[in-house]
């Protein structure tokens, strides 16, 4: 075991990924950093430190920094995926989805599917998200709801460092294209890190915390503000079942609707808007798989409809809290 | 210096406004007062106001990320920027935009943007909006080197030039984007007007860092485009005093290369040089300009300290007009 930040999680692994596949290419904006300028290549290694060192390691060829041309990054992401290389192009802000995401969507995603599953496209594509920082409406959205709901793609979406590593060696050992979402707000978080080669396998959820009176979904950074209301609900002898999922697509409904059948109370986290998110499709899957288990209505605890605002306390507000994911847990307990 | 007495000040005025705003708001974010990400206009603001001062409210412009001079230089209201910037219901965005979204329609600022490259293409839409009314008004976009490798500049420019619309693509270049040089970045040659020309349009270049050099070049290009010519491109060869954001190390840059900007290639100091040469206006004149602009910058802040707080109900207002 070694302590280890979310982001050197990242760096690490693809250090030893890249080192374990030559066929692996790291692109994207900044990525080297300081190309083309006195300070020379790595003056900066990375807005996120995600890609430190690995210019130096792996040369031109395999750690290419680009201009800033996401639809052309993620274009060649594919270009290199179907070429027999294993692209893992970084979005600096999944934001940028916007720009580039007929590559994503039209193109990589299906790929194989629209060649009659004669290709592979194994390209991960990695991408900053998430609120927290006043980075107000361009620059902190959560879009795993958006690309989970294409098919052709798997979503990852970690919330702690060991999972960084075991889920992103997955992604890269894989064939299919991955979305890989790293929440900005853990990148400094600190946390255990199993040595040896370990991989987690997707639709593998994780069970945060064991209670049997409600099961909370979480994912990312909605995990910690499960956990923390979780342990406040403790305190007054409330035992909740906290699952992370890991992955939204490939999804791990067993873990889910066994928990339900358990506890027959469900609220689940999701930093998205309200409509057509993360929290409305578990929802309709337990509704429809475990309606007899349920005990009360889903409630559901997310952002409101509305962009990202910039100012401390209209984000704070946006953002959901512990506060109402334990509001939401006592609702539920309170039905009937 | 062709310029009145009268347009001498006020040019000097503005750009003094613009680093007083940047110089000031550098060291707030240093305590850690301002939230949210803040890129600092200094070093550019010749452009800025040498674009500007020719414009009227119902010209156009389309900002950046990098948005608080052409904002200030369009005529949006200090203390209202600042609040926006405190993140004040007060502010000119009530607090929703930030630095990165200050926009003022009324006086024709339609917005700094998040998204890179994402200017160009909504400028061409004003652009042709113009052409409509047809009273020879034009729209400009501020783009910078990095933002002219992205596609939707591209787009813009070449549906521009078919659509012959009143645009104009001013490119700052200031040889950064974030922390790439565009000596790698940029394949055209080391040159960004050149492939405004590739795609039909008329260029200029200039000197960004000298207020009376983009000024007399903006005279020429808006006589052009004014005149039905279609859109016209400019590239300002230009400096960034600061990092690309504020807690930048800017190990990229050359060793005493921040010193040498500063001293060689500060567009106060060259305008000083210039209009004391001239005997237009003399350094106590000059000073006071400044001093008043630092005067003002600092009343605004003070304002912004004491101005309200939205509430959380505010979050979910001004998604729609009607829902
Ligand atoms: C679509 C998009 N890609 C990347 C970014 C991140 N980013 C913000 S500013 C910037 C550099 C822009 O460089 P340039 O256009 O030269 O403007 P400057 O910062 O020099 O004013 C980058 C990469 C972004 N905001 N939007
Ligand atoms: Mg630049």
């Amino acid at each position: 075991m070694a302590k280890m930040m979310y982001r050197d999680a990242v760096l690490s692994t693809l250090h030893e990924e890249m080192e374990r596949d030559e066929s692996i290419v790291v692109l994207g904006e900044d990525v080297v950093g300081g190309m083309g300028t006195a300070g020379g290549p790595e003056a900066i290694g990375g807005i996120w430190s995600t890609s430190t060192g690995l210019f130096d390691k792996f040369g031109a060829n395999r750690v290419i920094d680009t201009p800033i041309s996401e639809s052309a990054i993620m274009g060649a992401a594919g270009g290199l995926a179907l070429t027999g290389k294993r692209p893992v192009a970084e979005l600096m802000f999944a934001d940028f989805i916007g720009v580039s995401l007929d590559q994503i969507w039209n193109q990589i995603a299906k790929f194989r599917y629209m060649f009659g599953g004669k290709t592979r496209c194994p390209a991960v594509l990695r991408m900053a998200y998430g609120a927290g920082f006043n980075a107000a409406a361009q620059h902190s959205q959560s879009v795993h709801h958006i690309l989970t709901g294409m098919p052709g793609l798997k979503v990852v979406m970690p919330s702690t460092p060991e999972d960084v590593k075991g889920l992103l060696r997955t992604a890269l050992r894989g064939d299919d294209p991955v979305i890989f979402l790293e929440h900005k707000a853990l990148y400094a978080v600190e946390g255990e890190v199993p040595d040896g080669d370990y991989t987690i396998p997707f639709a593998h959820a994780r069970q945060v915390r064991s209670g049997e009176d409600v099961t909370i979904i979480a994912t990312g950074l909605m995990v910690g503000i499960a956990e923390a209301a979780a342990e406040e609900l403790a305190e007054d002898g409330i035992g909740c079942d906290v699952i992370d999922l890991r992955t939204t697509s490939p999804l791990d409904e067993e873990a889910i609707l066994d928990s339900v059948e358990v506890t027959g109370r469900l609220v689940i986290v999701d930093e998205a808007p309200p409509r057509c998110n993360l929290a409305t499709d578990i929802s309709a899957i337990v509704a429809q798989k475990a309606f007899a288990s349920l005990r009360a209505p889903i409630e559901m605890v997310t952002a409101p409809h509305s962009p990202i605002p910039f100012a401390l306390e209209l984000e704070q507000a946006y953002l959901p809290s512990s506060d109402d994911v334990e509001a939401a847990v006592r609702k539920t307990l309170a039905y009937r | 210096m062709q310029l009145s007495r009268e347009q001498l000040v006020q040019a000097f005025r503005r750009m003094c406004t613009i680093r007083a705003f940047e110089e000031r708001l550098h060291d707030e974010i240093a305590t850690g007062e301002i939230a949210g990400f803040t890129h600092l206009y200094c070093g550019q603001e010749a452009v800025a106001v040498g674009v500007c001062e020719h414009l009227d409210a119902a010209d156009k412009i389309v900002s950046t990320h990098r948005g608080h001079g052409h904002c200030l230089a369009k005529g949006c209201d200090v203390t209202d920027m600042m609040k926006e910037i405190w993140g004040s219901s007060e502010g000119l965005c009530k607090g929703r935009g930030g630095s990165m979204h200050i926009a003022d329609a009324d006086v024709g600022m339609l917005g700094a943007n998040g998204i890179v490259g994402a200017g160009a293409p909504i400028a061409v839409g004003a652009a042709m909006s113009l052409k409509i009314d047809g009273e020879g008004k034009v729209a400009i976009t501020f783009s910078g080197d990095g933002a002219c490798n992205q596609g939707t500049t591209f787009e813009a420019m070449n549906m521009a030039v078919v659509t012959k619309a009143p645009c104009i693509f001013v490119f700052e270049n200031n040889h950064y984007s974030e922390h790439t040089g565009f000596e790698y970045a940029v394949g055209t040659s080391k040159d960004i007007a050149s492939r405004a020309e590739a795609f039909g349009m008329k260029v200029w270049r200039g000197d960004g860092c000298d207020f009376t050099s983009v000024y007399e070049t903006m005279r020429e290009v808006l006589e052009y485009v004014r005149a039905g010519n279609g859109p016209a491109a400019v590239e300002f060869d230009t400096e960034r005093f600061y990092g690309h954001f504020e807690g930048d190390p800017q190990n990229y840059r050359g060793e005493g290369e921040l010193d040498r900007i500063r001293e060689t290639r500060d567009c106060l100091k060259i305008f000083r040089a210039q209009a004391t040469g001239a005997k237009l206006l003399d350094d106590a004149e000059l000073d006071a300009i400044q001093q008043a602009a630092i005067d003002d910058v600092d009343a605004a802040v003070q304002a912004a300290r004491a101005a309200p707080r939205p509430t959380a109900d505010d979050v979910t207002k001004d998604v729609y007009i009607e829902y």
